[in-house]
Protein backbone atom coordinates (compact mmCIF):
# COMPACT_ATOMS: atom_id res chain seq x y z
CA UNK A 1 0.00 0.00 0.00
CA UNK A 2 1.34 3.41 -1.04
CA UNK A 3 -0.15 5.77 0.86
CA UNK A 4 0.56 10.04 0.19
CA UNK A 5 -0.99 13.32 2.11
CA UNK A 6 -1.83 16.44 0.39
CA UNK A 7 -0.92 19.71 2.34
CA UNK A 8 -2.44 22.55 0.33
CA UNK A 9 -5.30 25.71 0.69
CA UNK A 10 -8.44 24.95 -0.41
CA UNK A 11 -8.55 26.37 -4.05
CA UNK A 12 -4.81 25.53 -4.58
CA UNK A 13 -6.41 22.32 -6.64
CA UNK A 14 -4.52 19.45 -4.13
CA UNK A 15 -8.43 17.59 -4.21
CA UNK A 16 -8.17 17.58 -8.13
CA UNK A 17 -4.48 16.28 -8.29
CA UNK A 18 -5.25 13.59 -5.65
CA UNK A 19 -8.27 12.78 -8.03
CA UNK A 20 -6.09 12.71 -11.27
CA UNK A 21 -2.94 10.52 -9.82
CA UNK A 22 -6.01 8.13 -8.74
CA UNK A 23 -7.35 8.38 -12.42
CA UNK A 24 -4.11 7.37 -13.81
CA UNK A 25 -2.93 4.64 -11.34
CA UNK A 26 -6.38 3.49 -12.25
CA UNK A 27 -5.38 2.69 -16.02
CA UNK A 28 -2.10 0.61 -15.19
CA UNK A 29 -4.60 -2.07 -12.91
CA UNK A 30 -4.06 -0.84 -9.74
CA UNK A 31 -6.95 0.37 -6.91
CA UNK A 32 -6.70 3.75 -5.72
CA UNK A 33 -8.71 5.85 -3.27
CA UNK A 34 -8.63 9.81 -3.34
CA UNK A 35 -10.29 11.93 -0.75
CA UNK A 36 -9.76 15.06 1.19
CA UNK A 37 -10.58 16.12 4.86
CA UNK A 38 -13.25 19.34 4.11
CA UNK A 39 -16.00 20.90 6.56
CA UNK A 40 -16.48 24.11 5.72
CA UNK A 41 -13.21 25.48 4.74
CA UNK A 42 -12.85 28.31 2.58
CA UNK A 43 -10.95 29.08 -0.25
CA UNK A 44 -7.11 29.79 1.03
CA UNK A 45 -7.70 27.69 4.31
CA UNK A 46 -5.24 24.87 4.90
CA UNK A 47 -6.43 21.25 4.10
CA UNK A 48 -5.55 18.11 3.32
CA UNK A 49 -6.15 15.46 0.59
CA UNK A 50 -4.67 12.06 0.28
CA UNK A 51 -4.31 9.03 -1.58
CA UNK A 52 -3.83 5.20 -1.17
CA UNK A 53 -3.04 2.77 -3.69
CA UNK A 54 -2.54 -0.65 -3.59
CA UNK A 55 -2.49 -3.36 -5.85
CA UNK A 56 -5.59 -5.37 -4.38
CA UNK A 57 -8.77 -3.72 -3.20
CA UNK A 58 -8.64 -1.01 -0.49
CA UNK A 59 -11.14 -1.61 2.36
CA UNK A 60 -9.58 0.70 4.55
CA UNK A 61 -11.57 3.81 5.08
CA UNK A 62 -9.86 5.15 8.30
CA UNK A 63 -8.88 8.69 7.77
CA UNK A 64 -5.48 8.18 9.88
CA UNK A 65 -2.28 7.80 7.68
CA UNK A 66 0.99 7.02 8.16
CA UNK A 67 2.23 8.77 4.63
CA UNK A 68 4.66 7.30 2.94
CA UNK A 69 5.21 10.61 0.84
CA UNK A 70 3.90 14.03 1.81
CA UNK A 71 3.28 16.96 -0.81
CA UNK A 72 2.88 20.40 -0.02
CA UNK A 73 1.64 23.08 -2.12
CA UNK A 74 2.07 25.99 -0.70
CA UNK A 75 5.11 26.80 1.03
CA UNK A 76 3.62 28.48 3.99
CA UNK A 77 2.44 25.33 5.23
CA UNK A 78 5.44 23.78 6.34
CA UNK A 79 6.01 26.82 9.27
CA UNK A 80 1.71 27.51 9.58
CA UNK A 81 0.91 23.36 9.96
CA UNK A 82 2.89 20.62 11.25
CA UNK A 83 3.91 18.59 8.05
CA UNK A 84 5.74 15.79 9.64
CA UNK A 85 2.75 14.64 11.54
CA UNK A 86 1.79 10.94 11.79
CA UNK A 87 4.91 10.61 10.21
CA UNK A 88 7.50 7.21 9.61
CA UNK A 89 10.47 6.85 8.93
CA UNK A 90 10.79 6.63 5.83
CA UNK A 91 8.32 9.14 5.08
CA UNK A 92 9.46 11.20 2.17
CA UNK A 93 8.72 14.40 1.66
CA UNK A 94 8.28 17.11 -2.12
CA UNK A 95 7.65 20.87 -0.28
CA UNK A 96 6.82 23.58 -2.44
CA UNK A 97 9.31 26.75 -1.58
CA UNK A 98 11.75 29.02 -3.29
CA UNK A 99 14.02 27.80 -0.84
CA UNK A 100 16.92 25.34 -1.42
CA UNK A 101 16.13 22.14 0.42
CA UNK A 102 19.34 22.81 3.15
CA UNK A 103 17.49 26.60 3.45
CA UNK A 104 14.78 25.06 4.10
CA UNK A 105 15.59 22.77 6.39
CA UNK A 106 17.64 25.38 8.18
CA UNK A 107 14.17 27.50 8.64
CA UNK A 108 11.59 24.37 9.58
CA UNK A 109 14.48 22.31 12.06
CA UNK A 110 11.37 19.89 11.90
CA UNK A 111 12.30 18.46 8.91
CA UNK A 112 15.99 18.54 9.20
CA UNK A 113 16.08 14.70 9.63
CA UNK A 114 13.60 14.08 6.95
CA UNK A 115 13.92 13.08 3.35
CA UNK A 116 12.86 16.30 1.91
CA UNK A 117 12.93 17.38 -1.98
CA UNK A 118 12.26 20.61 -2.85
CA UNK A 119 10.81 22.60 -5.88
CA UNK A 120 9.00 25.91 -6.81
CA UNK A 121 5.89 24.43 -8.10
CA UNK A 122 4.37 28.01 -7.69
CA UNK A 123 6.89 29.83 -9.58
CA UNK A 124 5.92 27.20 -12.22
CA UNK A 125 2.77 27.04 -12.24
CA UNK A 126 2.94 31.01 -12.35
CA UNK A 127 5.17 30.79 -15.53
CA UNK A 128 3.56 28.19 -17.77
CA UNK A 129 0.24 28.08 -16.68
CA UNK A 130 -0.53 31.81 -15.67
CA UNK A 131 -1.88 31.01 -13.02
CA UNK A 132 -0.57 29.74 -9.23
CA UNK A 133 -2.39 26.22 -9.11
CA UNK A 134 0.93 24.04 -8.09
CA UNK A 135 -1.01 20.44 -8.68
CA UNK A 136 0.10 19.21 -11.89
CA UNK A 137 3.77 20.10 -11.16
CA UNK A 138 4.02 18.45 -8.35
CA UNK A 139 2.75 15.50 -9.51
CA UNK A 140 5.76 15.91 -12.24
CA UNK A 141 8.22 16.41 -9.14
CA UNK A 142 6.35 13.39 -7.56
CA UNK A 143 7.31 11.06 -10.84
CA UNK A 144 10.89 11.83 -10.63
CA UNK A 145 11.36 11.37 -6.88
CA UNK A 146 9.43 7.92 -7.03
CA UNK A 147 10.31 6.83 -10.54
CA UNK A 148 6.57 5.88 -10.62
CA UNK A 149 5.81 5.78 -14.34
CA UNK A 150 8.37 7.43 -17.37
CA UNK A 151 7.69 10.71 -17.30
CA UNK A 152 6.44 10.35 -21.05
CA UNK A 153 3.41 8.20 -20.05
CA UNK A 154 2.52 9.95 -16.83
CA UNK A 155 1.72 13.23 -19.13
CA UNK A 156 -0.10 11.03 -22.29
CA UNK A 157 -2.27 10.15 -19.37
CA UNK A 158 -2.38 13.38 -17.70
CA UNK A 159 -3.94 14.63 -20.91
CA UNK A 160 -6.61 12.62 -21.21
CA UNK A 161 -7.23 13.70 -17.35
CA UNK A 162 -7.03 17.11 -18.73
CA UNK A 163 -8.84 16.69 -21.66
CA UNK A 164 -12.21 19.16 -20.70
CA UNK A 165 -9.58 22.52 -20.63
CA UNK A 166 -8.76 24.71 -23.34
CA UNK A 167 -5.45 22.98 -25.32
CA UNK A 168 -3.67 25.71 -24.28
CA UNK A 169 -4.12 25.06 -20.71
CA UNK A 170 -3.42 21.31 -21.47
CA UNK A 171 -0.09 22.33 -23.15
CA UNK A 172 0.84 24.74 -20.38
CA UNK A 173 0.24 21.77 -17.62
CA UNK A 174 2.35 19.40 -19.31
CA UNK A 175 5.44 22.00 -19.90
CA UNK A 176 4.71 22.65 -15.88
CA UNK A 177 4.79 19.16 -14.83
CA UNK A 178 7.97 18.74 -17.10
CA UNK A 179 9.92 21.68 -15.45
CA UNK A 180 9.12 20.16 -12.31
CA UNK A 181 9.97 16.83 -13.40
CA UNK A 182 13.45 18.25 -14.38
CA UNK A 183 13.91 20.96 -11.24
CA UNK A 184 13.16 18.92 -8.17
CA UNK A 185 16.15 18.71 -5.85
CA UNK B 1 -34.84 8.76 -28.40
CA UNK B 2 -33.50 12.41 -28.23
CA UNK B 3 -30.35 12.18 -26.63
CA UNK B 4 -27.05 10.79 -26.64
CA UNK B 5 -25.29 8.17 -25.12
CA UNK B 6 -21.93 8.33 -23.18
CA UNK B 7 -18.78 6.42 -23.65
CA UNK B 8 -17.54 5.08 -20.36
CA UNK B 9 -14.42 3.25 -19.03
CA UNK B 10 -14.63 0.44 -18.17
CA UNK B 11 -13.30 1.49 -15.10
CA UNK B 12 -13.75 5.18 -14.18
CA UNK B 13 -12.40 6.59 -11.02
CA UNK B 14 -15.24 8.11 -9.31
CA UNK B 15 -16.84 9.45 -6.20
CA UNK B 16 -19.78 8.18 -4.85
CA UNK B 17 -21.85 11.14 -6.13
CA UNK B 18 -20.68 11.23 -9.18
CA UNK B 19 -21.29 7.25 -9.56
CA UNK B 20 -24.52 8.39 -8.17
CA UNK B 21 -25.15 10.86 -10.87
CA UNK B 22 -24.32 8.89 -13.84
CA UNK B 23 -27.00 6.25 -12.53
CA UNK B 24 -29.83 8.49 -12.64
CA UNK B 25 -28.98 9.39 -15.71
CA UNK B 26 -28.08 6.01 -17.15
CA UNK B 27 -31.75 5.13 -16.08
CA UNK B 28 -32.57 7.79 -17.48
CA UNK B 29 -34.77 9.56 -15.14
CA UNK B 30 -37.82 11.60 -16.18
CA UNK B 31 -37.72 14.25 -13.39
CA UNK B 32 -35.00 15.38 -10.76
CA UNK B 33 -36.91 17.90 -8.49
CA UNK B 34 -33.74 18.91 -6.33
CA UNK B 35 -32.81 21.31 -3.50
CA UNK B 36 -29.30 20.83 -3.19
CA UNK B 37 -27.78 20.33 0.48
CA UNK B 38 -24.14 18.97 1.12
CA UNK B 39 -22.38 16.39 1.00
CA UNK B 40 -25.31 15.22 -1.46
CA UNK B 41 -25.05 18.17 -4.06
CA UNK B 42 -22.68 16.77 -7.23
CA UNK B 43 -25.56 14.40 -7.67
CA UNK B 44 -28.65 16.35 -8.29
CA UNK B 45 -25.64 19.14 -9.92
CA UNK B 46 -24.32 16.00 -12.10
CA UNK B 47 -27.86 14.82 -13.56
CA UNK B 48 -28.59 18.74 -14.63
CA UNK B 49 -25.51 19.01 -15.84
CA UNK B 50 -25.73 15.59 -18.25
CA UNK B 51 -29.64 16.82 -18.46
CA UNK B 52 -28.26 20.09 -20.18
CA UNK B 53 -25.37 18.30 -22.29
CA UNK B 54 -28.18 16.36 -23.83
CA UNK B 55 -27.58 12.88 -21.98
CA UNK B 56 -30.45 12.18 -21.02
CA UNK B 57 -34.39 12.83 -21.73
CA UNK B 58 -35.79 14.41 -18.22
CA UNK B 59 -36.68 17.39 -16.17
CA UNK B 60 -35.03 18.90 -13.56
CA UNK B 61 -37.26 20.93 -11.15
CA UNK B 62 -35.84 23.74 -8.98
CA UNK B 63 -37.73 24.47 -5.83
CA UNK B 64 -37.40 26.39 -2.65
CA UNK B 65 -37.03 23.75 -0.11
CA UNK B 66 -36.35 20.01 0.38
CA UNK B 67 -40.22 19.76 1.41
CA UNK B 68 -41.23 21.55 -1.51
CA UNK B 69 -38.27 19.22 -3.80
CA UNK B 70 -39.77 15.66 -2.35
CA UNK B 71 -43.35 17.26 -2.85
CA UNK B 72 -42.64 17.83 -6.31
CA UNK B 73 -40.92 14.11 -6.99
CA UNK B 74 -44.26 12.63 -5.33
CA UNK B 75 -46.31 14.58 -7.99
CA UNK B 76 -44.06 13.59 -10.97
CA UNK B 77 -44.22 9.92 -9.68
CA UNK B 78 -47.89 10.03 -9.13
CA UNK B 79 -48.32 11.61 -12.71
CA UNK B 80 -46.22 9.01 -14.14
CA UNK B 81 -42.75 9.31 -14.33
CA UNK B 82 -39.14 7.49 -12.99
CA UNK B 83 -38.63 10.21 -10.59
CA UNK B 84 -35.62 10.67 -8.12
CA UNK B 85 -33.68 13.04 -6.03
CA UNK B 86 -30.96 13.46 -4.29
CA UNK B 87 -30.74 14.82 -0.16
CA UNK B 88 -28.61 14.42 3.16
CA UNK B 89 -28.84 15.90 7.12
CA UNK B 90 -31.05 18.64 7.69
CA UNK B 91 -32.71 18.52 4.00
CA UNK B 92 -33.77 14.64 4.60
CA UNK B 93 -34.68 15.83 8.10
CA UNK B 94 -37.00 18.47 6.64
CA UNK B 95 -38.38 16.09 3.84
CA UNK B 96 -39.67 13.69 6.56
CA UNK B 97 -43.31 14.60 6.19
CA UNK B 98 -42.95 13.96 2.70
CA UNK B 99 -41.51 11.02 3.16
CA UNK B 100 -44.55 9.49 4.28
CA UNK B 101 -46.57 10.64 2.28
CA UNK B 102 -44.65 9.50 -0.97
CA UNK B 103 -44.46 5.41 0.58
CA UNK B 104 -47.84 5.59 1.89
CA UNK B 105 -49.03 6.96 -1.55
CA UNK B 106 -46.68 3.69 -3.33
CA UNK B 107 -45.15 5.84 -4.87
CA UNK B 108 -41.55 4.26 -6.46
CA UNK B 109 -39.14 7.25 -6.19
CA UNK B 110 -35.80 7.10 -5.78
CA UNK B 111 -33.51 9.22 -3.14
CA UNK B 112 -30.00 8.96 -3.00
CA UNK B 113 -29.10 9.95 0.99
CA UNK B 114 -25.42 11.37 1.43
CA UNK B 115 -25.44 10.48 5.33
CA UNK B 116 -24.48 13.08 7.24
CA UNK B 117 -25.32 14.38 11.21
CA UNK B 118 -27.68 16.20 12.55
CA UNK B 119 -27.63 19.92 13.85
CA UNK B 120 -26.81 21.27 16.23
CA UNK B 121 -24.08 21.82 16.63
CA UNK B 122 -23.90 22.18 12.82
CA UNK B 123 -21.66 19.85 10.85
CA UNK B 124 -21.70 19.11 7.42
CA UNK B 125 -19.72 15.70 7.98
CA UNK B 126 -20.65 12.35 7.73
CA UNK B 127 -22.77 9.82 10.55
CA UNK B 128 -26.02 7.81 9.99
CA UNK B 129 -28.00 10.16 12.21
CA UNK B 130 -30.22 10.66 8.50
CA UNK B 131 -30.70 6.99 7.91
CA UNK B 132 -31.95 6.24 11.07
CA UNK B 133 -34.37 9.05 10.85
CA UNK B 134 -36.73 7.62 8.11
CA UNK B 135 -36.32 3.79 9.36
CA UNK B 136 -39.86 4.20 10.16
CA UNK B 137 -41.07 5.89 7.26
CA UNK B 138 -41.93 3.23 5.18
CA UNK B 139 -39.15 3.29 2.24
CA UNK B 140 -36.84 0.55 1.41
CA UNK B 141 -33.44 1.49 2.69
CA UNK B 142 -30.02 0.23 0.69
CA UNK B 143 -26.89 1.07 2.10
CA UNK B 144 -23.85 1.08 0.15
CA UNK B 145 -20.20 0.52 1.38
CA UNK B 146 -17.87 2.58 -1.57
CA UNK B 147 -18.72 4.25 -5.03
CA UNK B 148 -18.92 1.10 -6.73
CA UNK B 149 -21.77 0.24 -4.45
CA UNK B 150 -23.59 3.73 -4.87
CA UNK B 151 -23.44 3.11 -8.27
CA UNK B 152 -24.87 -0.73 -8.70
CA UNK B 153 -27.65 -0.13 -5.92
CA UNK B 154 -29.20 2.65 -7.54
CA UNK B 155 -29.83 0.42 -10.65
CA UNK B 156 -31.03 -1.97 -7.69
CA UNK B 157 -33.46 0.62 -6.21
CA UNK B 158 -34.82 1.51 -9.31
CA UNK B 159 -35.83 -2.16 -10.54
CA UNK B 160 -36.91 -3.29 -7.10
CA UNK B 161 -39.12 0.29 -6.16
CA UNK B 162 -40.75 -0.02 -9.82
CA UNK B 163 -41.96 -3.50 -9.67
CA UNK B 164 -45.66 -3.50 -9.59
CA UNK B 165 -45.91 -5.76 -7.01
CA UNK B 166 -43.31 -3.43 -4.55
CA UNK B 167 -44.41 -0.03 -5.68
CA UNK B 168 -42.83 1.40 -2.47
CA UNK B 169 -39.70 3.91 -2.58
CA UNK B 170 -36.60 3.15 -2.19
CA UNK B 171 -33.15 5.27 -0.51
CA UNK B 172 -29.95 4.46 -1.38
CA UNK B 173 -27.62 5.40 0.98
CA UNK B 174 -24.07 6.26 1.17
CA UNK B 175 -21.88 7.56 3.42
CA UNK B 176 -21.10 11.63 3.49
CA UNK B 177 -17.35 12.15 1.91
CA UNK B 178 -16.41 8.75 3.04
CA UNK B 179 -17.99 7.55 -0.17
CA UNK B 180 -19.45 10.61 -1.55
CA UNK B 181 -16.26 12.43 -1.82
CA UNK B 182 -14.29 9.58 -2.29
CA UNK B 183 -12.89 8.76 -5.63
CA UNK B 184 -12.48 4.92 -6.13
CA UNK B 185 -12.32 3.03 -8.87
CA UNK B 186 -16.04 2.06 -10.48
CA UNK B 187 -16.61 -0.80 -13.01
CA UNK B 188 -19.14 0.88 -15.56
CA UNK B 189 -22.38 -0.28 -17.05
CA UNK B 190 -22.46 0.55 -20.64
CA UNK B 191 -26.18 2.94 -21.25
CA UNK B 192 -27.66 0.07 -23.03
CA UNK B 193 -26.70 -2.10 -20.31
CA UNK B 194 -27.46 0.01 -17.50
CA UNK B 195 -31.15 0.85 -18.76
CA UNK B 196 -31.89 -2.47 -20.03
CA UNK B 197 -31.25 -4.06 -16.57
CA UNK B 198 -33.42 -1.89 -15.10
CA UNK B 199 -35.95 -1.60 -18.03
CA UNK B 200 -38.64 1.06 -19.13
CA UNK B 201 -40.98 2.57 -16.69
CA UNK B 202 -44.53 1.01 -16.51
CA UNK B 203 -47.01 3.42 -14.89
CA UNK B 204 -48.82 2.13 -12.80
CA UNK B 205 -52.45 4.04 -11.74
CA UNK B 206 -50.62 7.44 -13.44
CA UNK B 207 -52.55 10.66 -12.90
CA UNK B 208 -52.01 11.54 -16.56
CA UNK B 209 -53.98 8.34 -18.21
CA UNK B 210 -56.92 9.89 -18.73
CA UNK B 211 -58.89 7.49 -20.03
CA UNK B 212 -58.58 5.83 -16.48
CA UNK B 213 -59.08 8.13 -13.84
CA UNK B 214 -57.51 7.62 -10.54
CA UNK B 215 -57.70 10.12 -7.22
CA UNK B 216 -54.04 10.02 -5.04
CA UNK B 217 -53.55 11.79 -1.58
CA UNK B 218 -56.52 10.63 -0.37
CA UNK B 219 -58.04 10.99 3.74
CA UNK B 220 -59.41 7.99 5.05
CA UNK B 221 -60.16 7.76 8.73
CA UNK B 222 -60.64 5.22 11.09
CA UNK B 223 -62.46 3.29 8.55
CA UNK B 224 -60.06 2.47 5.75
CA UNK B 225 -56.50 4.18 7.62
CA UNK B 226 -55.23 1.18 9.27
CA UNK B 227 -56.00 -0.97 6.10
CA UNK B 228 -53.90 1.17 3.73
CA UNK B 229 -50.82 1.02 6.71
CA UNK B 230 -51.37 -2.60 7.34
CA UNK B 231 -51.09 -3.99 3.48
CA UNK B 232 -48.08 -1.65 3.02
CA UNK B 233 -46.28 -2.97 6.27
CA UNK B 234 -47.22 -6.40 4.52
CA UNK B 235 -45.87 -5.68 1.22
CA UNK B 236 -42.42 -4.65 3.19
CA UNK B 237 -42.50 -7.50 5.02
CA UNK B 238 -43.50 -10.06 2.52
CA UNK B 239 -42.74 -9.13 -0.64
CA UNK B 240 -39.87 -6.99 -1.01
CA UNK B 241 -37.15 -9.15 -0.48
CA UNK B 242 -37.82 -11.71 -2.89
CA UNK B 243 -37.67 -9.22 -5.59
CA UNK B 244 -34.50 -7.48 -3.91
CA UNK B 245 -33.06 -11.14 -4.11
CA UNK B 246 -34.07 -11.46 -7.65
CA UNK B 247 -32.70 -8.09 -8.84
CA UNK B 248 -29.00 -9.03 -6.67
CA UNK B 249 -29.84 -12.19 -8.59
CA UNK B 250 -30.31 -10.68 -12.20
CA UNK B 251 -27.33 -7.88 -11.03
CA UNK B 252 -24.51 -10.59 -10.36
CA UNK B 253 -25.74 -12.25 -13.97
CA UNK B 254 -25.16 -9.13 -16.27
CA UNK B 255 -21.86 -7.74 -13.84
CA UNK B 256 -20.67 -10.58 -11.75
CA UNK B 257 -20.57 -8.73 -8.54
CA UNK B 258 -22.93 -10.15 -5.86
CA UNK B 259 -25.04 -8.42 -3.16
CA UNK B 260 -26.61 -10.03 -0.62
CA UNK B 261 -29.27 -8.48 2.02
CA UNK B 262 -27.02 -9.37 5.12
CA UNK B 263 -23.42 -9.05 3.99
CA UNK B 264 -21.45 -11.63 5.81
CA UNK B 265 -17.39 -11.78 6.02
CA UNK B 266 -15.46 -14.43 7.78
CA UNK B 267 -18.57 -15.57 9.86
CA UNK B 268 -18.70 -18.97 9.02
CA UNK B 269 -16.61 -19.78 12.16
CA UNK B 270 -16.19 -16.82 13.75
CA UNK B 271 -16.26 -16.39 17.46
CA UNK B 272 -16.79 -12.57 17.38
CA UNK B 273 -18.75 -10.07 14.74
CA UNK B 274 -19.09 -6.40 14.88
CA UNK B 275 -22.60 -5.59 13.09
CA UNK B 276 -22.07 -1.88 10.85
CA UNK B 277 -23.38 0.19 8.17
CA UNK B 278 -21.71 2.23 5.80
CA UNK B 279 -17.61 2.12 4.84
CA UNK B 280 -17.19 1.32 8.30
CA UNK B 281 -18.17 -2.36 7.73
CA UNK B 282 -15.09 -2.23 4.90
CA UNK B 283 -12.22 -1.35 7.54
CA UNK B 284 -14.04 -4.05 9.80
CA UNK B 285 -13.34 -6.48 7.15
CA UNK B 286 -9.33 -5.37 6.89
CA UNK B 287 -9.32 -5.64 10.92
CA UNK B 288 -11.38 -8.80 11.19
CA UNK B 289 -8.58 -10.20 9.04
CA UNK B 290 -5.65 -9.13 11.04
CA UNK B 291 -7.11 -10.19 14.21
CA UNK B 292 -7.22 -13.78 12.75
CA UNK B 293 -3.72 -13.43 11.13
CA UNK B 294 -2.16 -11.30 14.38
CA UNK B 295 -3.59 -12.09 17.29
CA UNK B 296 -5.81 -15.57 16.59
CA UNK B 297 -9.18 -14.03 17.14
CA UNK B 298 -11.94 -15.39 14.96
CA UNK B 299 -13.47 -12.35 13.89
CA UNK B 300 -16.02 -11.69 11.54
CA UNK B 301 -18.18 -8.53 10.01
CA UNK B 302 -22.02 -8.78 9.31
CA UNK B 303 -22.68 -5.65 7.27
CA UNK B 304 -26.30 -4.65 7.11
CA UNK B 305 -27.33 -4.21 2.91
CA UNK B 306 -31.16 -3.46 3.34
CA UNK B 307 -32.03 -1.65 6.57
CA UNK B 308 -35.32 -1.32 5.73
CA UNK B 309 -37.14 -3.58 5.92
CA UNK B 310 -35.34 -4.91 8.49
CA UNK B 311 -33.87 -8.66 7.61
CA UNK B 312 -34.74 -10.09 10.68
CA UNK B 313 -34.70 -13.81 9.34
CA UNK B 314 -31.64 -13.28 7.18
CA UNK B 315 -29.34 -11.56 10.57
CA UNK B 316 -30.87 -14.47 12.48
CA UNK B 317 -28.42 -17.03 9.72
CA UNK B 318 -25.98 -14.96 9.59
CA UNK B 319 -25.07 -14.98 13.73
CA UNK B 320 -25.71 -18.37 14.36
CA UNK B 321 -22.64 -19.97 16.39
CA UNK B 322 -20.87 -16.21 17.13
CA UNK B 323 -20.24 -15.97 20.95
CA UNK B 324 -19.82 -11.85 20.83
CA UNK B 325 -21.67 -9.22 19.23
CA UNK B 326 -20.68 -5.59 19.02
CA UNK B 327 -23.31 -3.64 17.41
CA UNK B 328 -22.11 -0.29 15.95
CA UNK B 329 -23.96 2.41 15.63
CA UNK B 330 -22.93 6.07 13.93
CA UNK B 331 -26.16 8.01 15.38
CA UNK B 332 -26.80 9.91 18.53
CA UNK B 333 -28.99 7.25 20.94
CA UNK B 334 -29.84 9.94 22.55
CA UNK B 335 -31.05 8.81 25.62
CA UNK B 336 -31.56 4.99 24.25
CA UNK B 337 -29.28 2.01 23.04
CA UNK B 338 -28.47 2.43 19.43
CA UNK B 339 -30.66 1.40 16.85
CA UNK B 340 -29.09 -1.62 15.73
CA UNK B 341 -28.59 -2.97 19.31
CA UNK B 342 -32.23 -2.56 19.85
CA UNK B 343 -32.74 -4.81 16.08
CA UNK B 344 -30.21 -7.10 16.77
CA UNK B 345 -31.25 -7.66 20.27
CA UNK B 346 -35.06 -8.06 18.75
CA UNK B 347 -33.63 -11.29 17.10
CA UNK B 348 -31.49 -12.78 19.83
CA UNK B 349 -34.39 -12.71 22.48
CA UNK B 350 -36.24 -15.08 21.03
CA UNK B 351 -33.38 -17.11 19.29
CA UNK B 352 -31.22 -20.12 20.69
CA UNK B 353 -28.02 -18.11 19.72
CA UNK B 354 -26.62 -16.90 23.24
CA UNK B 355 -24.16 -13.75 21.68
CA UNK B 356 -23.17 -11.50 24.41
CA UNK B 357 -24.44 -8.13 22.23
CA UNK B 358 -22.79 -4.79 23.39
CA UNK B 359 -23.29 -1.45 21.95
CA UNK B 360 -20.63 0.97 20.37
CA UNK B 361 -21.45 4.24 19.22
CA UNK B 362 -18.66 6.38 17.18
CA UNK B 363 -18.13 8.29 14.23
CA UNK B 364 -20.52 10.93 14.74
CA UNK B 365 -20.46 13.79 12.75
CA UNK B 366 -17.45 12.19 10.91
CA UNK B 367 -14.86 11.60 13.50
CA UNK B 368 -12.70 8.98 12.29
CA UNK B 369 -13.29 5.38 13.15
CA UNK B 370 -9.64 4.14 13.48
CA UNK B 371 -8.46 0.34 12.39
CA UNK B 372 -7.06 1.32 16.08
CA UNK B 373 -10.51 1.67 17.18
CA UNK B 374 -11.46 -1.56 15.65
CA UNK B 375 -9.00 -3.68 16.93
CA UNK B 376 -9.97 -2.62 20.60
CA UNK B 377 -13.52 -3.62 20.11
CA UNK B 378 -13.17 -6.96 18.90
CA UNK B 379 -10.70 -7.76 21.87
CA UNK B 380 -13.49 -6.56 23.71
CA UNK B 381 -15.90 -8.92 22.04
CA UNK B 382 -13.35 -11.82 22.70
CA UNK B 383 -13.19 -10.96 26.60
CA UNK B 384 -17.15 -11.16 26.11
CA UNK B 385 -16.99 -14.50 24.56
CA UNK B 386 -14.52 -16.02 26.77
CA UNK B 387 -16.23 -14.83 29.71
CA UNK B 388 -20.08 -15.48 28.35
CA UNK B 389 -20.94 -12.14 29.27
CA UNK B 390 -20.71 -8.70 29.28
CA UNK B 391 -16.96 -7.78 30.58
CA UNK B 392 -17.44 -3.60 29.24
CA UNK B 393 -20.41 -1.32 29.78
CA UNK B 394 -23.26 -2.48 27.20
CA UNK B 395 -22.93 1.08 26.11
CA UNK B 396 -19.82 2.46 25.16
CA UNK B 397 -18.58 5.83 22.84
CA UNK B 398 -16.00 5.06 21.11
CA UNK B 399 -13.32 8.04 19.76
CA UNK B 400 -14.92 10.82 21.81
CA UNK B 401 -12.50 13.15 23.89
CA UNK B 402 -12.50 13.68 27.49
CA UNK B 403 -13.72 10.96 30.21
CA UNK B 404 -14.85 7.90 29.15
CA UNK B 405 -18.56 7.75 28.46
CA UNK B 406 -20.17 4.16 28.91
CA UNK B 407 -23.65 2.96 30.47
CA UNK B 408 -25.48 0.41 31.67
Amino acid sequence: MLEIRWHSRAGQGAVTGAKGLADIVATTGKYVQAFAFYGSAKRGAAMTAYNRVDDKEILNHEKYMKPDYVFVIDPALVFTTDVTINHKPTTKYIITTHMSTDELKEAQPKLADKEVYTVDCIKIAQETIGRPIPNTPMLGAFMKVSGMYDIEFFKENMKRVLAKLPQKIIDANMLAIQRAYDEVK
Amino acid sequence: MAFDKMELNEIEVWDGNFAAAQALRQVQVDVVSAYPITPSTPIVEGYAKFLADGYVEGEFMMVESEHAAMSGCIGASAAGGRVATATSSQGFALMVETLYQASGMRLPIILNVVNRALAAPLNVNGDHSDMYLGRDSGWIQFDSYNPQQAYDLNFIAFKVAEDHEVRLPAMVHQDGFMTSHTAQGVKTLSDDEAYGFVGEFKPMNDMLDLENPVTHGVQTEEDWHFEHKARQHHDLMTKVFPKIEEAFDAFEKLTGRKYNIVEEYMTDDAEVAVVALGTSVETAVEVAKEMREQEGIKAGVIGIRVFRPWPFEYIAEAIKGIKALGALDRSSPNGAMGALYNELAGILVNSDEKAVLTNYIYGLGGRDLTKAHLKEIFKELKANADAGKPTTELQQFIGVRGPKLAYL
